[in-house]
């Protein structure tokens, strides 16, 4: 399939051919080489033969968010209950059902560059887009009830959804560092405006404003590290940036470096890496809840395919260079994550951190740098999809109108609010301690199984020891979960009973006598709760997943397929 | 390998599994009336499984017998592979019989459903961990028993249970690192030895194992030790124990104590010795010396506790520090005492735990300072306490007998002063089990003290009981109610058969643990191992479960002699 562009057809219908050589049909040459004109495939730098195949998710995506806005320009203002939901995750499932055929397509199997070698065409870029496709699907259902609860119900953030959706696509899909940048510019635009969302919470405002600084500042970034790249090698296309550094030592070394180190912080803060990851609790905290859990989703997903791309396949080459860095990043990652992850009070933030600590566990896949890791880290981010949308849907039903409530104490005795949501919550968590029979741990299990098979045993050791420093804070709300809405932590008589209290997490609470008189856990909302219908079933499959993944092999079937061929 | 019609040892581990979902899908409603009926025939059930498992098991084979093998994530290497074999059968015998036990022998408060639930799935994971032929199932069993156990402590447990359960959840969690790093470098280290595939195999991976390089055979034992360490609990490993045995219910400590330390011991036979046993060899030093250390310094701690729970707690990481000596000996003896021991204490702590909370029971506390008397008003319970605490001391008659004189002739043959010290224990043993009897049962009866220090007694029991109890027992205390003997008998009968009648035991665990130590022999032979390959016996194992190479190639490769006389023991095909 291919085509001309119309501007250079015009020009070669009046062009007179006697002048000029035809080299091949309808494709002409002015003497010397100096003008081309017409539908030249060799000559012509202009002429991209466009796979549409390859980049129908995507275009699904953004073609369905502009029908969604036309779609809601001529319905009344308020349109009945759900349809915005309903066409959204419609059009994810559109996006879904193309990906899923683009899967079993043999192009993609054997992985082609498409469009001008601007779209990787591939497993690897396909299964993102599943997961991607997914993201859209259970975020646009898990949002119907939180938008509603706020009253901020519209067409609006569901465009957002779908636009964010469509950059994370072609950043999954790039074939080089300017389509990269341009997916990344695309999907964080949405995202900025999505964590702003909630007019009337200040918290919003301020993440979207936050998110927005950092976001442009880290976009600036990563911009510097493509031209620095471009400078060193010649190319922005990862391809030719292999093959340029495969037959040749760079002139400049240090411009490399330079834009290499630029691009692993513009992504890294993308992913939230630490030490890039400043942004990320007071996003995700004052983000309306449903799309903390689609951003936390969907930007690390496709950030990380983003680093992937760029340091495995255009400077796979310079590992020694990058290895010890993402080394450095994955312990620090791990580390901040968990330990302060302990510290909080804030449900969205702990998760916040969570999210920062799990991170840290696909950069151990990146960090490997072998297919095994990288399919990995992609299983990684696959499950996480689930478990984090899922995690992030069950908050936004427990901290209820107005998100009055995301303080720990909130979710205190939610087992006997309801418990399907409490067993839920409690699969999610244990999922993301990497517990055994919930996919979260077969997924720490192949990022580790990677390291170590690069021999990288301390980095393996060092994620197990924070996997059980942040085993204590899942814990910690697991067990509140299945607390009495009233029940507190008994006073302690014997010795050393002061740190343990404080080693529990919980504050110390006033004895009968009143002698230690300080803040506990604020009373939850007594009542039982009610589950939306959309978002009971967001957290239905997400649950199942998790736990199906947990305990059979298929999904990692599938990561392995995807990257069997790179 | 014995392959019977029904697929025994898969029913064994997901009977309790069932037992687990049909527990927590009766409705509450129905909760009163059928949890308990309904939980008690799932466990009696299980029981009469294993022990028809029991009775079907050969004597004098060697090898993993009812093994069951199923491909699960087959591009790793991973299987569902089960098999028992003399090591493991008495331990799982041991799990099935505590259970019950500790289920429906103590009093608990509470969900039933959710308490239920949560024990068959602890003994789901136990029973997995102790039959897994793969590294990665023992490796998610063994993980998955922290769940439920920190639940059933967080949730059923003393004043100070949360902070109990989490610590008890961390430290093994935490040292669980270690051995899941280890099992993966192992795999994936062995795995050019298997033609390129990794495989997380237990029999596979013990017939490479002499392939590996020295250095990191013992990295890899250092692994495991230190994750098994923590979970049987070793000095100085052991630091989470008091907490959490002291804040656990009855039934928890029972199971805590019972069970869960095995799996770590276990781990250590069944993981170091059978896949590193070069680096068991080397580390071999070290851990008896750590497990002198613990006989010692445990006896010390335990002589000074002042109440009753955290010192039955205290004694238990003397009795382990006795299994882990018993290992590291080396020898037929040592290892089948250290066997012996682990069925043994299960059985012996189990019923003191039981009887432990019992007392609490009667008189709503465990300090010594305000017990005393009990003998009088209590003769059952008295009576059955001696018997257990003759039990734990090590009277002949009675299975702790047979086991610590087994480990420590064991470790005489080999490591003579290793074993002059640990003998120390049997003395100090003595003084504080018997001084516990004494002072609970004997002297005058303390009777508690009308008001005034009620809020501070409350604090050793949970909440408001106490006060409650403490009423009742200021009016009159009664002995043990014929249930809690029936709960308790079971035990008691264990205790005095394999006192009596050790054979059927020993003749099944010897010929593996034999056999185990003919492999670590010929794999090590700088570890000392005497008396198995003197006899030269041919091992009755299954040809495709035979780790022992020839005894030609022993002599050549691994001893670096000529003389093949006092080689390895051969590999016998069974």
């Amino acid at each position: 399939m291919s085509i001309a562009l119309l501007a250079s057809n015009l020009v070669a219908a009046g062009t007179p051919a006697s002048t000029t050589t035809t080299v091949a049909k309808n494709c002409t040459v002015a003497p010397g080489g100096t003008k081309v004109v017409g539908l030249c495939t060799s000559a012509n730098s202009l002429h991209i033969s466009v796979a549409y195949r390859s980049i129908a998710p995507m275009l699904i995506l953004a073609i369905g968010a502009l029908v969604l806005l036309a779609v809601s320009a001529v319905l009344p203002k308020r349109p009945r209950v759900g349809l915005y939901p309903a066409l959204t995750s419609a059009i994810g499932g559109l996006a879904l059902l193309a990906a899923v055929l683009q899967w079993f397509d043999g192009a993609a199997k054997a992985g082609t560059v498409e469009i001008g070698g601007q779209i990787f065409y591939d497993r690897f870029s396909v299964l993102l887009l599943i997961l991607i496709s997914i993201a859209v699907i259970l975020s646009s259902l898990a949002s119907d009830g939180y938008l509603r609860r706020e009253g901020l119900d519209g067409v609006e953030a569901y465009v957002l959804m779908l636009m964010s959706a469509t950059g994370a696509m072609l950043m999954a899909e790039a074939g080089g560092l300017i389509m990269l940048f341009l997916g990344l510019e695309i999907m964080s635009i949405s995202l900025y405006v999505m964590a702003a969302f909630h007019r009337r919470r200040t918290q919003s405002g301020e993440a979207g404003l936050k998110y927005f600084i950092l976001g442009s500042f880290s976009s600036a970034l990563f911009l510097y590290g493509v031209a620095l790249v471009y400078g060193a090698t010649g190319s922005t296309q990862f391809t030719q940036i292999a093959s340029y550094l495969a037959g040749n030592v760079p002139a400049n070394t240090g411009v490399l470096l330079a834009g290499m180190a630029l691009l692993i912080v513009g992504l890294g803060f993308k992913v939230a890496a630490v030490p890039f990851h400043f942004w990320t609790p007071d996003v995700y905290q004052g983000s309306p809840t449903p799309f903390t859990g689609f951003m936390a989703a969907v930007a690390k997903a496709a950030g990380f395919a983003g680093l992937l791309r760029v340091l495995t396949q255009a400077l796979g080459t310079q590992q020694a260079d990058w290895k010890p860095i993402v080394w450095l990043l994955a312990v620090l990652t791990l580390g901040v994550g968990a330990v302060m992850a302990i510290a909080q009070k804030d449900l969205k933030r702990m998760l916040a951190y969570s999210s920062i600590s799990q991170a840290g566990y696909v950069l151990l896949g990146v960090q490997a740098a072998t297919t095994q890791g990288s399919s990995a880290a992609l299983f990684y981010l696959f499950t996480y999809t689930f478990i984090v949308i899922g995690t992030f849907a069950v908050v936004d039903v427990v901290q209820g109108k107005g998100e009055a409530r995301t303080d720990l104490g909130a979710i205190r005795g939610l087992a006997r609010r309801n418990p399907l949501l409490g067993a839920a919550m409690l699969v999610l968590l244990l999922a993301q301690a990497g517990v055994p029979f919930t996919s979260g741990f077969l997924a720490k299990f192949y990022v580790i199984q990677a390291s170590v098979d690069q021999g990288q045993y301390y980095l393996a050791v060092i994620a197990m020891l924070a996997a059980a420093v942040a085993a204590f804070f899942y814990l910690r709300v697991g067990l509140l979960i299945y607390q009495a809405p009233d029940e507190a932590e008994a006073p302690v008589s014997t010795p050393g009973g002061g740190d343990g209290v404080f080693l529990a997490g919980l504050e110390p609470v006033p004895s009968l006598d009143g002698n230690v008189a300080t803040a506990v856990l604020q009373a939850p909302p007594s009542g039982r709760i009610r589950v939306p219908g959309a978002t009971a079933l967001v957290i239905g499959v997400s649950v199942l997943f998790t736990i199906a993944a947990g305990v059979s092999s298929f999904a990692i079937d599938f990561a392995k397929a995807a990257y069997s061929l790179l | 390998m014995t392959t019977t019609g029904i697929p025994l040892l898969n029913i064994i581990v997901f009977l309790p599994l069932a037992g687990a979902i049909v527990s927590m899908l009766i409705p509450a409603s129905a909760s009163k009336v059928w949890s308990r009926p309904v939980g008690l025939a799932f466990a009696l059930a299980e029981l009469g499984f294993v022990a028809y498992l029991v009775a079907d098991f050969p004597g004098g084979k060697a090898g993993f017998e009812f093994v069951s093998s199923h491909s699960w994530i087959g591009q790793f290497g991973i299987s569902w592979a089960l098999g028992v074999d003399g090591i493991s059968l008495f331990l799982v015998a041991m799990t099935s019989l505590l259970f019950p036990v500790a289920m429906f022998g103590p009093a608990w408060k509470g969900n039933a459903r959710s308490f239920l639930g949560w024990m068959f799935l602890l003994e789901a994971a136990c029973m997995g961990t102790f039959l897994s032929l793969d590294l990665f199932v023992f490796f998610i069993m063994f993980e998955i028993t922290l769940v439920p156990g920190y639940f059933i402590v967080a949730g059923w447990g003393g004043a100070r249970r949360n902070y109990a359960a989490m610590k008890f959840f961390i430290y093994t969690f935490a040292g669980s690192a270690f051995l899941f790093v280890a099992i993966i470098a192992l795999v994936v280290l062995d795995a050019p030895h298997n033609g390129g595939h990794e495989t997380f195999s237990l029999i596979t991976l013990a017939k490479i194992s002499s392939s590996l390089p020295h250095a990191d055979q013992v990295l890899i034992f250092c692994g495991f030790a230190v994750a098994f360490a923590v979970k049987i609990p070793l000095v100085p490993f052991h630091t989470w124990l008091p907490d959490t045995y002291t804040e656990a219910p009855t039934s928890g400590s029972m199971i805590l104590a019972g069970i869960l330390f095995k799996l770590g011991a276990y781990g250590l036979l069944r993981l170091g010795l059978y896949l590193v046993p070069r680096g068991a060899a080397d580390m071999g030093p070290l851990l008896l010396t750590l497990a002198a250390v613990g006989i010692v310094y445990g006896s010390v701690v335990t002589v000074m506790q002042k109440d009753l729970k955290r010192l039955v707690a205290y004694a238990s990481i003397v009795d382990v520090a006795f299994i882990v000596l018993g290992f590291f000996a080396f020898s037929s003896q040592g290892v089948t005492g250290g066997v012996l021991e682990m069925v043994n204490h299960g059985l012996t702590t189990g019923a003191m735990f039981f009887l432990v909370g019992i007392v609490w029971e009667k008189k709503g506390t465990l300090r010594f300072s305000e017990l005393g008397g009990l003998q009088k008003a209590t003769p059952i319970l008295a009576s059955i306490f001696l018997v257990v605490v003759l039990a734990a001391v090590g009277l002949p008659g009675l299975n702790g007998f047979v086991g610590e004189f087994l480990v420590l002739v064991g470790t005489f043959v080999t490591h003579r002063w290793w074993a002059v010290v640990a003998t120390s224990a049997v003395v100090t043993g003595a003084i504080y089990m018997l001084w516990a009897y004494q002072r609970v049962f004997h002297g005058p009866m303390v009777e508690p003290e009308p008001s005034g220090d009620e809020a501070e007694s409350e604090l050793t029991g949970v909440g408001g009981v106490a006060v409650a109890t403490r009423t009742k027992a200021a009016t009159k205390v009664t002995d043990m109610s014929w249930a809690q003997i029936a709960a308790v008998a079971p035990l008691l009968a264990g205790i005095v058969f394999l006192g009596v009648y050790p054979r059927l035991f020993l003749d099944r665990v010897t010929p593996s643990v034999n056999y185990l130590l003919a492999h670590v022999e010929q794999e090590a032979p700088n570890a000392h191992v005497p008396a198995v390959t003197t006899q030269h016996v041919t091992f009755n194992v299954p040809a495709d479960q035979n780790v022992l190479v020839s005894p030609a190639k022993t002599a050549s490769a691994l001893r670096g002699d000529a003389s093949p006389a006092g080689s390895g023991a051969k590999g016998g095909v069974g």
